[in-house]
């Protein structure tokens, strides 16, 4: 009924996606954020303008800070394309916790098993192995959904929980450090590490570039168009004689390697090694970012920087005015609830709010 | 027809399987289905959310949050009031306005309601994150009692009839829901207001009002599923304390292929795997490591949807915002 309009709407939109209205509402949303987030603080009997002060100047205020804040975002970046790429072609991936997961385990794996390997062989091959089982796991959503019809919001949550299963199982038991009663690996090689350029994470310029390379693909070329097609029309893809089953599985395979491999960057880049209770979350932050960046590969990094930028400070801010850093888990709810408010949207753009998600099945 | 012999065939399984388990061991096979029943019941109620949502057309993927916020308000406010009884009000208060929110964002906002269920996640889980403070303690739980009469039947009495007060209401509510959804006039209207809105409104059913009412209403069945965990099962409560219950009974809802008693099913069937598997545990009969087992309802609803994939519906409707006229 409406699909033509509404693709129609679609494409212009596409075309003009760095108009001023869009830049707008992000940011008018973070600062109506802050400020709820403020009378929140105000309330609590703490000082709102030492807090956000304290807050941001630790994110940005230092080249320290500011390395910090780009670790933390590139995860973000990463979970947020993963969970980018699914939407475009109209999947819903909640999995990219479970993928981040298993790749970020993998990777650990890869960096203590091939020590001794120079680090321009090793690191890659820790990478394209955290991203491989990233992959891996998505791929099962991707097959079922494709092949069973089985809904992929109900097997990657399934999936989150076997992962953090069967990873833990791991880490506590063949993977886990000699020695060492605590579930985690042992550190991985020197070689395997990612190297810091000054305070920046090289982890960080790997999550921007794959960003324009997911930008270039889905905008310009043959492929992204398919996955672009299925996401807004599955019978009209099918019509025109695309594998809407092969387009659906390789786009979750795309999405779980992204999310893997913000896993393996995380484990290379940060952690060293594999422990529990690192990542956690990462995966339903991606989700955040992903719509905060109105599902546009390159749109997602102010906002993946500006949540790092964050989760960055807010040790600092707990430290200087007594803010409970969770207050950032807020702060990021109250923005996803204003840059996703039509009101504000109608308000800025006269075109239609276009649908990102759709129901259970198509 | 063909329906209808494959689920007595399946109700045929599930008995002939109680029956080879009790003839081994009554008393344990007594007390696995009572703790199955206990573990099932959150799970089935959030199904139901689910289920009165997405009948009338709105997909709620908030059902996490809203059990979230409401099993903290519960908490809180019987730990604040040193009374369970305000605590559970509150509780479905504030349940029943995350169901509002919700229906304000999806029905008059004409937001994506997979975003707006997200934003109630993170919004919950930031709220109470948040709020929370370490090591308070509530006064009781909802204590256990017997049903006169009824829980002496052997077997089905210690299971069904010795239970807390909200055991008895969540399955009330899920019996009430059941009959409401396929006998009444109010049921057949939200099913038509969810399969095709616009002959229902041309029939005279305001949709928005009626997306409104479900929706709320979901929201403080949700709640009791939250107050259930905190005030009668654990007694306490934690940081990420629904550990993805409200995600889970999703596949229930699909499983149960959005009947009431479908998920309930699909809900005791979890419920007694997992109690299963925790008593294999205790036996120690076989040496699985405890992962796998916490795994195993994880794997099995995987491999149940795979094999009965292909043959579930959803509502027509649901996911689009309704506007007259189109």
């Amino acid at each position: 009924m409406s699909d033509t309009k509404s693709i129609k709407s679609d494409l212009d939109n596409s075309k003009k996606k760095f108009d001023v209205g869009s830049w707008l509402i992000p940011v008018i949303a973070v600062l109506v954020a802050l400020f709820i987030g403020a009378i929140l603080i105000k309330i609590q009997g703490f000082d709102p303008v030492v807090a956000y002060r304290s807050l941001f100047k630790s994110a940005f205020g230092s080249v320290e800070g500011l390395g910090v804040t780009l670790a933390k975002a590139t995860p973000l970046v990463l979970a947020g394309l993963a969970v980018a790429v699914g939407l475009r072609a109209g999947l819903f991936n909640i999995g990219a916790q479970g993928q981040l997961l298993s790749g970020a385990l993998a990777a650990a794996w890869a960096g203590v098993t091939f020590d001794g390997l120079p680090g321009y062989i090793h690191i890659p091959v820790a990478l394209i192995i955290g991203a491989f089982f990233g992959s891996l796991v998505a791929a099962i959503s991707g097959f079922l959904k494709a092949y069973r019809g089985v809904h992929e919001v109900i097997t990657t949550i399934m999936l989150n929980s076997i992962v953090m299963a069967i990873a833990d199982y791991l880490a506590s038991g063949r993977l886990r450090e000699p020695g060492q009663f605590l579930t985690r690996t042992s550190e991985i090689s020197e070689n395997a590490r990612l190297p810091f350029f000054g305070s920046i994470p090289s982890g960080f310029f790997i999550a921007v570039i794959l960003g324009v390379f997911f930008w270039w693909i889905l905008g310009r070329t043959t492929s992204g168009f398919r996955i672009e097609t299925v996401g807004r029309n599955r019978h009209a893809a099918w019509y025109s004689g695309i594998s809407v089953k092969r387009t659906v599985v390789s786009a979750m395979i795309i999405s779980g390697g992204i999310a893997g491999l913000g896993g393996a960057v995380e484990t290379l880049g940060i952690t060293y090694r594999y422990e529990p209770a690192f990542n956690l979350g990462l995966g339903f932050d991606g989700i955040t970012i992903a719509l905060l960046g109105r599902v546009h590969p390159i749109g997602i990094i102010p906002g993946a920087i500006l949540i790092g930028g964050m989760r960055a400070g807010a040790a600092n801010m707990q430290f200087d005015a007594g803010v409970a850093p969770e207050i950032v888990d807020l702060l990021m709810a109250l923005i996803l609830l204003f840059v996703t408010a039509p009101l504000i949207t109608r308000f800025f753009k006269n075109s239609s709010n276009k649908s990102m998600t759709s129901g259970w099945g198509n | 027809m063909k329906m209808l012999t494959k689920r007595n065939s399946y109700i045929f399984l599930a008995l002939a399987a109680t029956a080879f388990f009790y003839s081994r061991d009554g008393d344990i096979t007594t007390s696995v289905y009572a703790t199955g029943l206990a573990f099932a019941l959150p799970l089935a109620l959030a199904a139901m959310v689910g289920i009165m949502c997405e009948r009338t057309g709105i997909v709620n993927i908030g059902i996490e949050g809203t059990m979230l916020i409401s099993a903290f308000v519960a908490f809180f406010v019987a730990y604040l009031t040193q009374n369970i009884i305000i605590g559970l009000v509150a509780s479905l208060l504030v349940g029943a306005l995350m169901g509002f929110i919700l229906a304000l964002m999806a029905v008059s906002w004409r937001m994506d309601q997979i975003i707006a269920g997200t934003i109630i996640n993170i919004l919950a889980t930031g709220l109470t994150s948040f709020l929370y403070v370490q090591g308070k303690t509530i006064p009781s739980v909802f204590q256990s009692f017997e049903i006169p009469l009824l829980s002496k039947i052997p077997f089905l009495g210690p299971v069904l009839f010795i239970h807390g007060a909200l055991t008895f209401v969540g399955l009330a509510v899920i019996l009430i829901l059941y009959v409401g959804i396929y006998h009444t006039p109010w049921g057949l209207r939200s099913r038509a207001v969810g399969e095709h809105p616009s002959s229902a409104d041309t029939a005279g059913v305001s949709v928005a009002r009626l997306r409104y009412i479900n929706v709320t209403i979901a929201g403080a069945i949700g709640a009791l599923a939250g107050a259930y965990l905190a005030l009668e099962l654990v007694g306490s409560f934690e940081r990420g304390f629904i550990a993805g219950k409200g995600f889970t009974a999703l596949a229930l809802m699909i499983f149960g292929r959005w009947n009431p008693l479908g998920a309930l099913a699909a809900a005791l069937f979890f419920g007694l795997t997992q109690a299963y598997a925790s008593q294999l545990m205790i036996d120690q009969v076989v040496n699985i490591p405890s992962q796998f087992t916490a795994a195993l309802p994880y794997i099995l609803t995987i491999v149940i949807l795979t094999i009965s994939a292909g043959k579930v519906r959803p509502p027509a409707a649901e996911g689009q915002p309704y506007e007259k006229g189109q």
